[in-house]
């Protein structure tokens, strides 16, 4: 079990009630989970206690050791970002390093030669379709294609990890800048990636994207999981309705079920 | 616009502007020295008698005694200020910072003159007591090297803290700067009642110290910044990598296996030290730690492994020539190099906020 989540209840200062309350989840090697529900239901919270960011209640495994462990020495810290990556939401990065430097931060300071780096820039770059961006500044793109360059660098990241380690990848609404063509690549893409060994938790809002690229759903609100199984035993009209209070209508097409 | 530039191509010329300039600054002043007396005269005060060279023993003076220590200090706050700007940018995640502006060197001039005034007042009042004599006022001269560093140190990590903390982490550019503007405003306003209690030669210190220069240099303020200046860097430089990955976001950084918390810390404390020990000999010379990164980051990127050195390199090159000109164009007056480096900079932050004006909105 790659990350094991057990009674965790997260609540902020001054709030009335806390924001997730016991919440207990496993993931696994090899899945995608799309994390869904309404906003401000504490799915990025959520991320950020995984991540360590914010103080919580409970008790979190990840990577076969408690997650305090992996906070205690310089040399954990990087075991544990070979493998364990996180794609923000927003990139703020106000300086003018050119795409292929942003990408080459995720290799930092390692043990590759010049010739590995590139050709593994160049790979994860393909990947994420932001090849041709390698020499534009890293500012002046558009927030979609920020998006996919932040992409390629946590690839990159992860790609340091030793071929025999399990790994995991954090996506915090990862298509949320993105245009119809590029949501459907970059979930193929993090479908690709959960083969390679990793544990792929995204935070979605398209329930239909959710259900054709993840294998298993999680839908949060109210401070609770209201449902957690696979795509198709969740796209639901009541279910939905419950959760985000929206009543949809769910129609078949060409083979795909599609929430309206 | 973007130039990139190699190091096989910038490296060279940045040294060959550095060695001009130092040259210049020997010998150009109100005593103007030929190019050929500017080495004899610092061989002969090297070595007196040991070559038979035949240069005036005053030239061999103003070189070993005023104008040497005074080049060097020159390079090493300048050095100082060009890489403490490039990392507090790095750490505030934001072109913007700059010792002078965030009100770190004011801070810092809180603390050197905290011990100037309190020093003096405290050694004199002691220095009544009969038994004492005159005993407390040589100690306290005898301590005042450390001593003055060590407050100004303490004053500029005191502020950098402060302007971090209000500054909602580097998240807000606006409330930097503004925390900025309160702490450089307390700190006038504290110096300025020092003044009050100041004995005469501390209100000339403190005089010299807002407008900033570099009149004051002697070798002993040569060495204590020096080997500060050259510690605070090698420890600084070996964050560059994890300076790199902060720019991208505190929680970018993080799972990149960056300590995020000590990296802040470090930097404070560094900063602190190095902007504390320039500020405490040579005042608040503003802007050098605004214009040459930016400089830096145009010529050869924004990556802090070669934006922390070069900027140090530049700073020091660009004190020096503004100091050469500072006291030679009304020789034998001399205009404090702060003014100087006001009057190019803060159209340059002008500039720069204007340039930036829709993201700070």
């Amino acid at each position: 079990m790659l990350l094991k989540i057990s009674d965790l209840s997260i609540r902020y200062p001054r709030a009335e009630s806390p924001l997730l309350e016991h919440i207990s989840l496993d993931f696994h090697c090899g899945q995608v989970t799309a994390l869904l529900g309404p906003n401000g239901c504490g799915k990025t919270s959520l991320l950020r206690a995984i991540s360590g960011e914010l103080s919580y209640a409970g008790h979190i495994q990840l990577l076969g050791r408690p997650q305090a462990d992996w906070y205690r020495s310089q040399k954990a810290r990087r075991a544990l970002a070979r493998r364990y990556g996180l794609l923000a939401q927003h990139s703020n990065l106000n300086f003018a390093f050119t795409c292929r430097e942003v990408v080459l931060l995720g290799l930092g300071p390692g043990s590759l030669s010049r010739a590995q780096q590139d050709t593994r820039i160049q790979h994860f770059m393909q990947r994420a379709d932001v090849w041709h961006l390698r020499d534009r500044l890293f500012p002046s793109l558009s927030g979609g294609e920020k998006q996919r360059v932040q992409l390629a660098r946590v690839l990159s990241q992860l790609s340091l990890a030793d071929p025999s380690d399990e790994k995991i990848l954090l996506l915090d609404e990862p298509t949320s800048a993105l245009d119809l063509k590029h949501q459907h690549e970059v979930l193929a893409l993090a479908r690709e990636v959960a083969d390679e060994k990793t544990a792929v938790i995204a935070v979605l809002h398209d329930l239909n994207l959710a259900a054709r690229y993840a294998d298993r759903m999680v839908m949060l609100a109210r401070g609770r999981i209201q449902a957690d199984g696979p795509p198709a035993d969740l796209l639901q009209p009541a279910l939905i309705e419950q959760v985000y209070g929206y009543r949809g209508q769910l129609v078949d097409v060409a083979g795909y079920s599609a929430l309206l | 616009m973007e130039l990139r530039l190699s190091d096989k191509s910038l490296l060279p010329v940045l040294t060959a502007l550095l060695l001009l300039g130092c040259g210049l600054s020997l010998a150009v002043g109100a005593m103007h020295i030929a190019w050929q007396d500017v080495v004899a005269g610092l061989l002969h005060w090297t070595w007196p008698g040991a070559l038979d060279l035949d240069v005036p023993e005053q030239y061999a003076l103003v070189l070993g005694e005023i104008r040497l220590p005074r080049l060097l200090l020159g390079l090493i706050v300048g050095g100082t200020l060009g890489m403490c700007g490039a990392v507090l940018q790095g750490m505030f995640r934001n072109p913007l910072a700059e010792p002078g502006i965030i009100g770190v060197s004011s801070g810092a001039a809180v603390g050197a003159g905290t011990v100037l005034v309190f020093g003096s007042v405290l050694a004199g009042s002691l220095g009544a007591l009969s038994f004492l004599g005159s005993w407390a006022g040589t100690l306290f001269e005898q301590v005042q090297w450390f001593l003055l560093p060590a407050f100004a140190s303490a004053g500029a990590i005191l502020a950098t803290w402060l302007v971090y903390v209000l500054g909602d982490r580097g998240r807000s550019v606006v409330m930097m700067l503004l925390a900025g503007i309160a702490v450089s405003a307390l700190a006038g306003a504290v110096l300025g009642m020092f003044a009050y209690v100041a004995t005469d030669t501390a209100l000339r210190d403190m005089t010299m110290w807002q407008l900033g220069s570099l009149a004051g240099a002697t070798w002993t303020s040569v060495l204590v910044t020096g080997c500060i200046f050259m510690a605070s860097s090698v420890l600084l430089w070996r964050r560059a990598g994890d300076l790199n990955a902060l720019l991208l976001g505190e929680s970018e950084a993080r799972h990149l296996g960056v300590d995020v918390l000590g990296l802040k810390r470090q930097i404070i404390v560094l900063n602190g030290i190095a902007v504390g020990a320039v500020v405490s000999v040579s005042g608040i010379i503003g802007f050098i730690g605004l214009v040459v990164p930016h400089i830096v980051r145009l010529l050869r990127g924004p990556d802090h492994r070669f934006l922390i050195p070069y900027s140090a390199l530049l700073g020091g090159l660009l004190l020096t020539v503004a100091d050469t000109i500072a006291r030679s164009v009304f020789a034998p007056a001399e205009l404090p190099v702060g003014i100087l480096t006001a009057i190019i900079g803060a159209p340059f932050f002008l500039f720069l906020l204007w340039q930036q004006r829709r993201q700070i909105a």
